[in-house]
């Protein structure tokens, strides 16, 4: 008895196809040349300065290239922290809308409503930072305070030169922090976190939800065993997304902190650092050296959110509505 | 008559029963959808009731027990209290899941509405301050060449920025819609190691920073080739940053598209690049514009890649190869770092602009992309059955006037428009029948 193998199957493509599919491939040729010359650019451009500062790049936390003392330590943890607050804040925020509008909203504002989020979605970031300037820095005050006042026993919460008991300290401590850059961020990217989650929600099983709900669960039973795990991979997938965004925002943060080179680790006090507005502060008057040392900055944002969305996607692949997130 | 037989017989003569003494049917009952998701009155009332208790409960701890202060923390006190008290409240009359699923619903809707409301206040807050420089005219039709810090807002505008950003984006979309197309396109339909390569590193570049574009760009166009900032090398940034977002989200799209009728077309004998044109193209339609529109409102809406890349000018220029040219977000940026009122007042309008260009862009890609593929085949079904009603009643000779016809009648909505071919065959194959 002989085992049947499949046969093998060959095709012959006439010249349309070929020319086709060669036109398309020309095309992903070319993005892939213009993504990887990003990479190979900067890393051109930036060898100048980290092979003249070796390892104390990574350790330095001043910035003054032209004296040879400059090194990343102070504006990444500044960027990562304005990133964790924005993303902590914004995950709830989104998890929230997204679900409401899958779930809770009436059909007849669902559409509005999804409109609405991709409409915020697009606002410029400048728009964000003007807000977040003009009429943000001054009604957070309270809330920092309040904070610092009843969580100031936790490190990150504690602010130096503020002491409420003395009536006439400043409150000036607490505008300009990584706090205020990290809620302008938030609102930055919470609507293209909850665009990307309401997608991967509303793409749920009607099978797996009706199931749910004949057994008798309730709303958010169904939420709970249907909804989110299938959606996970899009919760994860959008929120790395924000986070990618948080870390690179430029002009709001640029527009809110007061930059400090050092750690600085105290979220509510003034001064907070990041790469991005480093860049953006610098690069006007920088020497050759100096910007090349700017482009090894810029170099190692790009790998920190470079190695955030391999995590991300990584992670996504492996859940079920992965290929869709 | 066995022991087995009884209940059939019995079961026969039942149903005969059944039958005979059956009400005759009265009147057929259109079915009607139960309305679901109401609200009863226990709800409203433990809702206020949560409402009362945890604002008075609140007002107690904040004045007698622990006079802390501050409003924040009087609004996060009462919130908290605020749902215990409501799960107690809804726990008297409900089992614990579903005091789960009311506490849950309280908290989403909560979200949603403290993220619709800031981002709405977000924008009112802008618009509301740019108010002071939006009704000059002049605002729209100079540019800041002539205008200084101190000039009052009768003077200068930023008609400059305008067509900067309208050219700069224009330029951007030209080269980022054939290519990100062509490759989102590839990726879907030339599959294989190398597009899933191509893929990865697309979606890597998602979250590209801005400024790392407008580095990139700086690196090679400004310091390598050794040219000057101009509005094409803003463009080339813009390009870089929006590629990946438009790839993407047309990647995710074109794989939305069911392969069953990519097959079809194949099966019925087209090429690859016609079942892309005629048929995963056309599928996919309103999301690949949602896809262009998003890419453009972030494009046009980008500083910082522009920052380092355009330079900066007062005055008009439209030539994108030399010389600065600025664009809106640019100029807000710009504006708001003199401390002159009347300067920040500018900038605020200067950004009321750009949110209503990015306003306008969104309902262009609404009006283009919410037609559906089935609304569209539906109009054009339509179109047909008219045109071929009024050929085969007619005859070839009313051809003229029945492509009128059809014309208007492709315009009606389902009902109408059958309707109307009922009356137009009536009335065509009536005089047709006069003309033998």
């Amino acid at each position: 008895m002989t085992i049947d193998t499949p046969r093998k199957l060959t095709g012959v493509r006439d010249r349309v196809d070929l020319i086709y599919r060669g036109v398309t491939r020309s095309g992903g040729i070319i993005v892939l040349v213009i993504m990887l010359a990003i990479g190979v650019f900067l890393g051109l451009r930036a060898s100048q300065a980290i092979s003249a500062d070796g390892f104390e790049f990574f350790w330095q936390q001043a910035w003054e290239p032209d004296a040879g003392k400059f090194g990343i330590a102070a504006v990444l943890i500044g960027t990562i922290l304005i990133a964790i607050v924005a993303v902590s804040l914004a995950l709830p925020m989104a998890l929230g809308t997204s679900l409401y509008i899958s779930e809770y909203a009436p059909l007849r504002l669902k559409k509005t409503l999804i409109g609405l989020v991709d409409l915020m979605a697009a606002i410029p970031s400048v728009v964000y930072g003007l807000w977040g300037f003009f009429a943000l820095q001054g009604s957070i005050v309270p809330i920092a305070k309040w904070i610092s006042q009843n969580f100031g026993w936790i490190p990150i919460f504690a602010v130096d030169g503020y002491d409420p008991n003395d009536p006439l300290s400043t409150t000036t401590v607490f505008t300009s922090s990584t706090f205020v850059a990290g809620i302008v961020v938030a609102l930055m990217i919470t609507p293209i976190m909850t665009s990307i989650m309401r997608e991967v929600f509303s793409q749920s099983p009607i099978g797996e939800r009706e199931g749910a709900l004949g057994l008798g669960a309730t709303r958010w039973g169904m939420i709970r065993s249907v909804v989110l795990p299938f959606g996970v991979g899009g919760i994860i997938g959008g929120t790395m997304l924000g986070l990618g965004r948080a870390l690179g925002e430029t002009i709001a943060v640029y527009m809110i902190i007061s930059p400090v080179f050092v750690i600085q680790p105290h979220i509510l006090q003034n001064g907070a650092s990041s790469i991005s507005s480093l860049i953006a502060l610098k690069y006007g008057e920088a020497s050759a050296f100096g910007m090349s040392a700017l482009m090894a900055a810029g170099l190692t944002l790009f790998v920190v959110t470079l190695i955030v969305n391999f995590g991300a996607s990584a992670i996504v692949a492996r859940s079920r509505s992965g290929a869709s997130s | 008559m066995t022991v087995f037989d009884t209940p059939i017989v019995n079961e026969e003569s039942a149903l005969a029963d059944a039958a005979a003494h059956e009400p005759p049917t009265q009147e057929i009952h259109h079915d009607v959808p139960r309305k679901i998701h109401v609200m009863r009155v226990s709800d409203v009332l433990s809702i206020s009731g949560a409402v009362a208790a945890a604002l008075a409960m609140t007002t107690l701890i904040f004045t007698m027990l622990a006079p802390v202060g501050g409003i924040v923390g009087f609004l996060v006190v009462a919130y908290i209290l605020f749902l215990v008290t409501y799960a107690i409240l809804v726990s008297f009359d409900e089992t614990w899941p579903i005091v789960r699923d009311r506490v849950f619903s309280v908290a989403v809707h909560t979200l949603a509405i403290i993220v619709f409301a800031t981002l709405v206040f977000v924008v009112a807050f802008s618009i509301s301050r740019g108010l002071d420089a939006l009704p000059h005219l002049n605002f729209f039709t100079e540019d800041m060449s002539l205008a200084g810090p101190l000039d009052p807002l009768t003077k200068g505008g930023v008609i400059h920025a305008i067509v900067g950003s309208l050219i700069q984006i224009g330029i951007a979309l030209a080269i980022t819609i054939p290519l990100g197309l062509t490759t989102a396109v590839f990726l879907n339909e030339v599959p294989g190691p190398f597009s899933r390569f191509v893929r990865t590193i697309v979606e890597a570049m998602t979250a590209l920073p801005s400024i790392v574009a407008g580095l990139f760009i700086y690196a090679t166009f400004i310091l390598i080739l050794g040219l000057d900032k101009s509005g094409f090398a803003a463009s080339l940034a813009i390009s870089v940053m929006m590629l990946p977002i438009m790839i993407r989200a047309s990647d995710v799209v074109l794989r939305l598209v069911p392969s069953t009728l990519k097959e079809a077309s194949i099966g019925l004998g087209a090429d690859n690049f016609r079942t892309m044109w005629k048929v995963t193209l056309p599928t996919a339609r309103s999301g690949l514009v949602t896809a262009i529109i998003l890419a453009t409102a972030r494009g046009i809406g980008e500083t910082s890649p522009v920052l380092l890349t355009s330079g900066f000018t007062a005055a008009f220029n439209a030539d994108p190869f030399h010389g600065p040219m600025v664009s809106l977000p640019l100029a807000v940026f710009q504006f708001v770092k003199s401390p002159e009122p009347s300067m920040i007042a500018r900038g605020f309008g200067t950004a009321a602009v750009l949110m209503l260009l990015v306003l306008i862009l969104f309902v262009i890609a609404r009006m283009i992309g919410g037609e559906t593929v089935a609304k569209r085949e539906k109009r054009a079904q339509t179109r047909r059955r008219l045109w071929g009603a009024i050929v085969s009643a007619a005859g070839p000779g009313s051809a003229l006037l029945g492509r009128g016809i059809a014309r208007i009648g492709s315009r009606l909505p389902g009902g109408q428009a059958r309707a109307a071919q009922e009356k137009l065959r009536s009335q065509i194959s009536h005089v047709a029948k006069e003309a033998k």
